[in-house]
């Protein structure tokens, strides 16, 4: 059976990187296009490319970009700014709470709610890629669709409604995309607890008796691994002296 | 219905009479077919909706989630290091690609690189992933076609790789060996040699496949023609890897960006294939294996002496800021946008996986193919349950 | 009747021709299961195999059979039940009921039909009918295509065996299966008696188009579109389980061994050796022994065949269901057709 065809030999290229200055001419590019609907911008030297765009702009950004070459759809998904005010469920349980930090700070490119959509496109012809964000107001709680611009969006903006609760207009079919349909709440939003957490908190106080106390310990004066965990609170306080015995695992 | 006249009605029935009259006659009706979530061809749990019309789909679907656990979730509540452990399970068969996109962003943030030697072994034992990962497809194909005979062939060969990735990191599956500034250890002794040796072996496999496999006139048929995607489409759904390269699309962020890893060190080629359908999709990544057991035994003879760690503080805080990277991975583009507060652990961890764009494109692609090609299609697709749910 | 040295009554002939019957089946069954499908698969695909049961997983068999036996006799809720129960039955009978005709030596035989091979052909596609009623009674979807799939499948590959018979049939001249035994036997290939006249020389395409069609009625790879394990499960097979599976599992190999026993009379000389090296001329003139040494050769001849067939099943991916019937009806049976018309017209010649 003769085959249909074969792999086309890719000619040796020089790599051709983008510079900074192909990523200011995005930007304009961009401002042209949808004029007032840029808000921001921020490029990491030889790195990468960031544009915040109006809410209302959130579509017509796409249209632009993907009209501009960037026509390989990455991803789409929402961004949350409060702190968590449930912590990590590492502190010691017998001290003090702590009191949460309640300030909401966005990250790159600013912003002024606290949620926010991020997408990302890519430019295959020209190895360039550009994160996009737009805020997303409060009131009403969604921003436009990009299912009719970028055919993949679909399935993402699904994922990240029912991760964030974030609408989408002129989705076509907007269901839950991994949880259950009568699953209640937004998982990714900050103040949604990890249930995990809530029940035992890390490193999880073993509920079994302690060991009993050896006649002859042969202590070098390091926290050993296993008192540490039995007895959260004398314990604790006896290595902190040492590396936090919590990250010492991941550490090395 | 009742305010119209009584022809009005009879016309609206006969008009319903006409357009069904097919079914009628014939009394034809879909039947709903749902493959998985438990199945032999699905990798995983992953439950595809089908409503067939005989053999052929008149609409599929597929329902994942049922492997969901919440990465996002999770590393807000680690730190940057336990993090590693958390994302080797994300791709299970190339575990230590996975780990690589999210340290390098980290290293970003924090600005510092890895030394040279690190660097190099890293890409090594992310080819080896590669490899590991994609001689399971290849064997895997053949059970999707009915071809039960290569899959042992492949689990043999693909031990020898995961001996290497043990005896380099510890665990065969779930290495979590990249650490933020470098990697946990050294290389031990005899390293190297053996996996001369096994690159060795793992060409010979590949020629068997090609033989035996991608030879086979029955295999094929079967495979060319089915599940053409054309690279709009591609593009479109955000297709990566193998699958968006056999649409003939040249696009390898292995070799298309700047990145801290060592694959500009090699002699290597970004293959490609026209076609777009289900024989190109496995085709290309028969190469990539063959290319990827080059760029090794090229990157062997040239591993730097040095460090193999840089000097980061004992606990590592990341500053603040956001970063993505994203890799070649054995299944395609895995990216990572972390956001980070200058905590202990990331403030926010988007996952890009490959296959969730991968699968996306399903319900488009099985529009009015036959059942044996749902197989087909899905085999080339090829994706891993535990990177579409995360 | 068997010329013996001792006088068996005639209720004691009939239980020894119903032990043969079982021994015959089932036999190869047992022989076929272990020695190509534990042993030689898993060779070929470097591995051991069963290892634990027994030296080098003899008794795997034994296992097997007492593993299927005690499971739970479970029915769908919503299959029909008495169907359901004799799906597996019938195919087991469309396999005794070919043996039937099957001679293994010049005496021993159960019956000499004269019209042999037309009616074991006919009996053959008795099996399609258990296939079918376990598809439909499974109440399971999977089932069902798989059913269905083996229906179209079936019926296609029995005309290209049939007429692959056809060339054999006439050359032989007689559809008794004695005959076409003896035929090829005492047969000389242009003067030359030496290895007699097995039919796989000069009906090669017969017996290739046979051996495929064969491959195609035993659902095997690449030919099994019904069972294709990794869309449907186990196809027509999904809901059974325990000792129905069993029966199943026995007629799969049992029907692959009874045919092959077939091929081999057809086209390789059935039980016979060349007459000429021992000077027979007909088959009275046939020696006592060759009563006990023809089952023996019918048995090492049906090992080869089924080793074909094995090492293709092994081997393949399997076709997809429209191109297994574009296969059958586009390539096989023009090509049967021409070579029953090749046969004739050689007949009639030479």
């Amino acid at each position: 059976m003769a085959p249909l065809s074969d792999a086309t030999d890719t000619e040796e290229q020089p790599l051709a990187l983008p510079g900074d200055g192909l990523r200011e001419g995005i930007i304009e590019d961009l401002r042209r296009r949808i004029g007032e609907g840029v808000v921001d911008t921020h490029i990491t030297a030889n790195d990468d490319l960031w544009i915040r765009v109006q809410t209302g702009a959130w579509r017509q950004t796409a249209v632009a970009l993907k009209a501009a070459g960037f026509t390989h759809f990455s991803f789409i998904s929402g961004l949350d700014w409060m702190p968590s005010p449930f912590g990590k469920g590492e502190e010691d349980p017998t001290a003090e709470p702590k009191e949460p930090d309640t300030e909401i700070r966005q990250g790159v490119t600013g912003g002024e709610t606290r949620f926010q959509v991020f997408a990302r496109l890519v430019d295959l012809d020209r190895h360039v890629g550009v994160t996009i964000k737009a805020d997303v107001p409060d009131e009403p709680f969604a921003v436009d669709s990009w299912s009719m611009v970028f055919a993949g969006a679909n399935w993402h903006e699904r994922e990240c409604h029912e991760m964030f609760g974030i609408g989408f207009n002129g989705h076509p079919d907007l269901r839950n995309m991994y949880l259950p349909t009568d699953f209640e709440g937004y998982p990714l939003r900050k103040d949604f607890p990890l249930l995990a957490r809530m029940i035992k908190p890390w490193p999880g106080i073993v509920d079994v008796e302690p060991m009993p106390v050896q006649p002859d310990v042969t202590d070098d004066g390091t926290a050993g691994e296993g008192s540490a965990s039995d007895e959260p609170g004398a314990a604790r306080g006896e290595s902190e002296a040492d590396a936090e015995p919590a990250t010492s695992k991941g550490d090395e | 219905m009742t305010n119209l006249s009584d022809r009005q009605q009879l016309s609206y029935i006969a008009s319903q009479a006409a357009d069904a009259r097919l079914n009628v006659e014939l009394e034809t009706e879909g039947m709903t077919l749902n493959i998985g979530p438990q199945h032999p061809a699905t990798h995983g749990t992953l439950r595809i909706i089908c409503r067939l019309d005989g053999e052929q789909v008149v609409w599929a679907e597929p329902s994942c989630g049922y492997m969901h656990r919440g990465y996002e979730k999770l590393t807000e509540v680690r730190t940057f290091p336990q993090v590693t452990t958390l994302v080797n399970r994300i791709d299970w068969l190339g575990s230590f690609a996975n780990e690589v996109p999210f340290i390098l962003a980290a290293e970003k943030l924090m600005e510092i690189e890895a030394p040279p030697r690190a660097q190099v072994i890293r890409t090594i034992l992310f080819e080896l992933s590669r490899i590991a990962n994609v001689t399971l497809f290849l064997g895997d194909l053949g059970v999707q076609m009915g071809a039960i005979t290569p899959v042992f062939l492949a689990f043999r060969d693909r031990e020898y790789v995961l001996n290497l990735i043990e005896g380099a990191t510890g665990g065969r599956f779930h290495p979590n060996f990249d650490r933020i500034g470098g990697l946990k250890d050294d290389l031990p002794k005899g390293w190297i040699d053996e996996t001369r040796q096994t690159m060795v072996k793992l060409r010979k496999f590949c020629d068997i496949i090609d033989d035996l496999l991608f030879g086979n006139e029955i295999f094929q048929s079967r495979m060319r023609g089915i599940g053409i995607i054309p690279a709009d489409i591609a593009k479109d759904y955000g297709l990566t890897g193998a699958n968006l390269r056999a649409s003939g699309v040249d696009y390898d962020l292995r070799r298309d960006q700047d990145i801290a890893l060592s694959y500009d060190m090699a002699d290597w080629k970004v293959w490609t294939h026209p076609d777009g359908d289900s024989w190109a999709r496995c085709w290309v990544r028969l190469q990539e294996t063959r290319e990827a057991c080059k760029i090794v035994e090229q990157l062997l003879d040239q591993i730097p002496a040095g460090p193999i760690m840089t000097k980061v503080p004992r606990i590592i805080k990341v500053p603040a800021g956001e970063a993505w990277v994203s890799t070649e991975n054995p299944l395609g583009e895995m990216g990572y946008y972390v956001v980070s507060k200058g905590d202990l652990g990331p403030f926010r961890v988007k996952i890009r996986s490959a296959s969730f764009n991968n699968i996306s494109i399903v319900p488009w692609a099985l529009k009015g193919v036959y059942v044996p090609d749902i197989i087909t299609i899905l085999a080339s697709l090829y994706f891993i349950l535990g990177d579409i749910d995360r | 009747m068997i010329q013996l040295a001792i006088e068996i009554p005639y209720w004691a002939q009939s239980v020894l021709r119903v032990l043969g019957g079982l021994v015959a089946v089932l036999l190869p069954a047992g022989t076929i299961v272990y020695l190509f499908l534990f042993k030689m698969m898993s060779f070929m695909q470097s591995r051991l195999g069963p290892m634990e049961a027994g030296p080098y997983g003899s008794l795997q068999l034994v296992a097997e059979v007492g593993k299927w036996m005690q499971k739970e006799d479970l029915a769908p809720d919503a299959a029909d039940k008495s169907i359901f129960k004799i799906a597996p039955l019938v195919v087991l009978l469309s396999t005794f009921l070919l043996v039937v005709v099957i001679p293994f030596g010049p005496d021993a035989l159960f019956t000499n039909f004269e019209v042999g091979i037309f009616y074991g052909l006919a009996v053959a596609s008795v099996s399609v009918l258990g296939i079918l009623i376990a598809g439909w009674a499974s109440a399971n979807k999977y089932s069902l295509l798989g059913g269905l799939r083996a229906a179209g499948q079936l019926i296609a590959y029995e005309l290209p065996m049939v007429l692959a018979t056809l060339g054999v049939v006439i050359q032989a001249g007689s559809m008794n299966l004695q005959q076409i035994v003896v035929a090829q036997n005492t047969g000389e290939i242009f003067g030359f008696g030496g290895v007699g006249n097995p039919y796989i020389l000069t009906q090669f395409i017969g017996f290739v188009i046979f051996m495929i069609a064969v491959q195609a009625e035993l659902t095997q790879a690449p030919f099994d579109m019904p069972i294709a394990e990794s869309e449907l499960v186990s196809g027509y097979m999904t809901e059974y389980s325990g000792f129905r599976f069993l029966i199943f599992f026995i007629a799969e190999f049992a029907t692959a061994g009874v045919f092959a026993l077939i091929a081999s009379v057809l086209f390789l000389g059935g039980w016979g050796i060349p007459f000429d090296w021992f000077g027979w001329d007909t088959i009275d003139s046939v020696d006592n022994w060759m009563n006990l040494a023809g089952p023996l050769i019918m048995f090492t001849k049906m090992l080869v065949l089924t080793f074909i067939i094995m090492w293709v099943r092994f081997s393949f991916p399997r076709f997809r269901e429209d191109q297994l019937q574009t296969f059958a009806w586009k390539v096989l049976i023009p090509l049967a057709l021409a070579n029953t018309a090749l046969t004739a017209i050689l007949k009639v010649a030479f």
